[in-house]
């Protein structure tokens, strides 16, 4: 595995080789959200709580695809979060052709509008589904893996936020393991969600040989937008992963979105990779590594692996077995560099 | 009939504009512009971070504008100036501080080589200045005090223009055309320099000739002596008068094979090091305290060591026997001053150097009613520069302060503004400094590791036998890359991040170089801009609730 070559990093040590944009950098060269003619799928006046990592991961998805498609698009919208602070009736928030059914049929009515604009001769109007990760792994997974494969012709994209967070911060199957949520409270000798559960959507994804598979993170935005415009060269289904931290569902502060995805990354817990055709291709290196705690401390949903027992001491058993995911991740990815620096927080 | 619709019926959509999310905040974002720590600590108040913005588009022209609007001498001041900005730079903190005076000097040669000349645009103020000394303050007071649209005179007792530009600072480290080439374009801006001038009586210039102000900027070049016991056959010299006769005479001094140099200031470094070019064997430097205590730069005794200096620390000479000097052993005590241990050896050397200091010769301020003297020779200014007697200023080394060339430069700013307020009838008054950005503003994520670009230094056989410089410039690819490596601490340079991270789409981008504004009906206050801003030029505010 390499470093990704969907795109090059640019290098200005001042002015943002990771910044968003660059008054360096030839118009041409920028990102889409450094642009002032970005299509802001989503405008304000949304419900999304403050500092909602969902939010600024759809528009910065969705710009990416209206700028490859050239606004050649069509939205179809699991329920969920996303949906629900877009679209208070009669308001909305989108600036896009948007569609919204049912929690469940999300890839399903992509499917079938994929194949009503081919009938109609308008293939050149591409097709992205979207939804939390419980309209995913949980509620429409059956529809998503039929789509995956039948090879439908739809870009999926998942705001993983590792839960139901709209309806009350329930757990769903993307949840991890120790997380505390309404339905796994921090009680007993195993506080939060239990290990050995849930399931790993990008990887089960992978394992349709679709064509395209990758993780993003709000905290790269280069990347997630590389990927995203990759996807849309393809035909044929494809999948992107996106980490959207929720400071309301995560106990975490409103300005710690970008922070927390970050760490996720640099701890390895949230590998960045992408696939073709069931082969992994490319990983993102971690460019300055912490150990998990870091990621885990700032959010209160992990409060309780920090306690101390009567003894004074952490209890690491948690810790430690989280540590290993990350550990585990950093091996199957490859994610270290040999010069890459250690235990800087970033 | 027209009837409004009953709620609940059909309605046509509409946008979520119509609601306005700014009533969630609870605190508000706000952009400012925070004091770079080298615009802080530069004696010449250069805005730093500013230049280096216009540096790093590849904009030399305007960068060097905006140089000069607060030093004349970039050239120089790249060279010889011991950056006190370097040492405050936050990058230390990420990697090595940013070669600031690389890029300085590498913008002074922009200028040679394109010709260019400072911008000003000030009214003639019909008022005339008398400038006494034409070292650094002196010529920088003069360029000063041309751009805001008077006319001067440089008065100098000597015979060259410089100070101790020249006739301290030996020209491995500035060589004279630059020197030269800097001071002229100050003098091409109407500056009248007369040389061998010395101004004896500062009342005649007021009254007689008409002068609505004087600055007086002569240095301080007079050299402390010691009383050692001596059999004299060695010579003993003081460096200043030394620096000045190799400046000024044809005929290099003779030295002999060893000397001896005493001391441990800069002045020390570059005398010794003066001495091994001019062919001494073995020069050497006594100094009684220790290296943790020398008030010379590290850099300075370390380039002098390399070319073959000897440092003798910890020893004071006692007695000169013929060319034999008798040194003690000193040592540190607990509060950090040298005592005699009693314990001696010998050195051999055919010349002794005093570099022990210098005082200022302001006999000739004496004689002015109200400006008061000090024993070393030092004259008290108040806080606009001015000395008891009214329009009489004073800056440089020969008032009370550190003295450096850039000091020095400060100072001929600051009385420049100070005297341009005098003369209006007004006072000056110094801008409110912004709050400090320390490195804990920054999110340095956003930046890259780059270390500082080395510039190549001369073989070290041409040192110890020439007087070529010893520090080469940039060339034009890395200078751009050094410049590049500034952070821009607390000022937005326009990297779009508040721009692009904001869940709210609540900043407005105004297009390039007009930054961002906060659409406060939209913002909810979460602090992600804050929080991701690289340079923090964004604070959070608490709302009025």
């Amino acid at each position: 595995m390499t470093e990704p070559t969907t795109h090059q990093r640019i290098r200005f040590y001042q002015t943002g080789t990771h910044t968003v944009g660059n008054r360096l950098l030839d118009e041409t060269k920028r990102t889409v959200q450094a642009s002032m003619a970005r299509a802001n799928s989503i405008t304000s006046g949304h419900r999304a709580c403050q500092g909602c990592g969902e939010a600024l991961g759809a528009r910065y998805a969705l710009d990416s695809v209206m700028r490859a498609t050239e606004g050649q698009m069509v939205a179809v919208n699991a329920t969920g979060c996303l949906e629900v602070f877009t679209t208070p009736y009669p308001e909305t928030s989108w600036q896009i052709p948007w569609l919204h059914s049912l929690f469940g049929n999300a890839p399903a009515v992509a499917t079938g509008v994929a194949a009503a604009l081919r009938v109609k001769g308008k293939g050149h109007v591409r097709v992205v589904a979207q939804g939390g990760d419980g309209g995913t792994a949980d509620i429409g997974f059956g529809c998503l893996s039929g789509m995956f494969e039948r090879n439908d012709d739809v870009l999926y994209i998942c705001y993983d936020n590792e839960g139901y967070m709209n309806t009350g911060v329930q757990r769903s199957s993307a949840t991890p393991p120790t997380a505390r949520t309404s339905t796994t409270p921090a009680l007993g000798d195993d506080p939060g969600n239990v290990f050995g559960t849930g399931k790993n959507l990008p990887l089960i994804a992978l394992a349709h040989n679709i064509p395209y598979v990758a993780t993003a993170s709000v905290a790269d935005l280069h990347d997630l937008e590389a990927k995203v415009a990759k996807a849309m060269g393809f035909r044929g289904a494809r999948y992107i992963h996106i980490m959207v931290p929720c400071p309301l569902g995560w106990g975490s502060a409103s300005d710690a979105t970008i922070r927390i995805a970050r760490l996720a990354v640099e701890s390895g817990f949230f590998p960045l990779f992408e696939a073709e055709y069931g082969e992994i291709t490319a990983a993102n290196k971690i460019r300055r590594q912490v150990p998990v705690s870091e990621y885990l401390k700032l959010q209160r949903r992990f409060a309780h692996l920090f306690k101390r027992g009567p003894d004074g001491e952490e209890d690491r058993k948690g810790l430690d077995r989280l540590q290993q995911m990350a550990d585990a991740n950093i091996a199957r990815f490859n994610l270290l560099s040999d010069g890459a620096a250690q235990g800087t927080s970033p | 009939m027209s009837q409004p619709l009953p709620f609940a019926v059909t309605l046509d959509p509409g946008s979520s504009l119509a609601n306005q999310t700014g009533s969630w905040r609870t605190e508000r974002p706000l952009y400012l512009d925070r004091l770079p720590p080298c615009n802080n600590a530069c004696p010449a108040g250069e805005n730093i971070q500013q230049w280096l913005y216009h540096a790093e588009e590849g904009d030399y022209f305007t960068a060097w504008q905006k140089l000069m609007e607060d030093n004349p001498l970039p050239s120089v001041m790249g060279r010889v100036c011991y950056h006190p900005c370097e040492d405050a730079c936050n990058r230390v903190e990420l990697d090595e501080a940013v070669g600031i005076h690389a890029v300085e000097r590498f913008l002074g040669k922009q200028a040679w080589e394109h010709g260019w000349n400072p911008a000003f645009a000030a009214e003639p103020s019909g008022k005339r200045v008398l400038v006494v000394g034409a070292g650094p303050s002196g010529l920088a007071a003069a360029y000063h005090l041309t751009r805001m649209g008077h006319v001067v005179t440089i008065r100098e007792a000597g015979p060259m223009a410089g100070g101790m530009m020249r006739f301290g600072i030996p020209k491995y480290r500035l060589p004279r055309e630059v020197l030269d080439y800097e001071i002229q374009r100050i003098l091409d801006m109407g500056v009248v320099l007369q040389l061998n001038s010395k101004v004896e009586d500062l009342e005649a210039a007021f009254s007689n000739e008409g002068f609505d102000a004087v600055f007086v900027a002569v240095g301080a070049h007079l050299a402390k002596r010691i009383d050692i016991p001596a059999n004299a056959a060695a010579g003993i010299l003081d460096a200043v008068s030394l620096l000045r006769d190799i400046e000024t005479g044809a005929e290099p001094p003779r030295l002999g094979r060893r000397v001896i140099v005493y001391g441990g200031g800069n002045t020390a470094m570059d005398v010794a090091r003066t001495a091994k070019r001019l062919g001494v064997d073995e020069p050497m430097i006594v100094y009684r305290r220790s290296r943790k205590e020398m008030p010379a730069h590290e850099f300075e005794a370390a380039e002098a060591e390399e070319e073959g200096v000897m440092i003798h620390w910890l020893r004071t000479i006692k007695q000169i026997d013929a060319t034999t000097f008798t040194v003690e052993k000193m040592e540190i005590d607990a509060s950090g001053r040298p005592q005699p241990t009693g314990a001696f050896e010998t050195l051999e050397a055919d010349t002794l150097i005093l570099a022990l200091g210098q005082d200022a010769d302001t006999a000739f301020l004496e004689r002015v009613e109200g400006a008061e003297v000090a024993g070393d020779g030092t004259v008290s200014v108040n806080e606009q520069m001015m000395t008891g007697r009214a329009g009489l200023f004073a800056g440089g080394d020969m008032v009370p302060s550190e003295r450096t060339a850039t000091v020095a430069v400060g100072h001929g700013k600051k009385a420049a503004r100070h005297i341009d307020a005098w003369l209006r009838g007004e006072s000056y008054r110094k801008p409110e400094k912004n709050e400090i950005a320390a490195f804990d503003h920054l999110n340095t994520w956003y930046y890259d590791d780059a270390p500082q670009t080395v510039q190549p230094a001369l073989n070290l056989i041409r040192r110890q036998s020439g007087f070529e410089e010893v520090q080469r410039g940039l060339t034009d690819d890395n200078a751009l890359f050094e410049a590049r490596r500034c952070l821009s601490c607390g000022n937005c340079f326009e990297c779009d991040n508040c721009y692009g991270i904001c869940p709210d789409n609540a900043v407005e981008k105004l297009g390039a170089g007009n930054r961002f504004e906060f659409k406060y009906d939209y913002c909810k206050g979460c602090g992600l801009c804050a929080a991701e801003c690289p340079s923090g030029a964004i604070k959070m505010e608490p709302e009025d609730i």
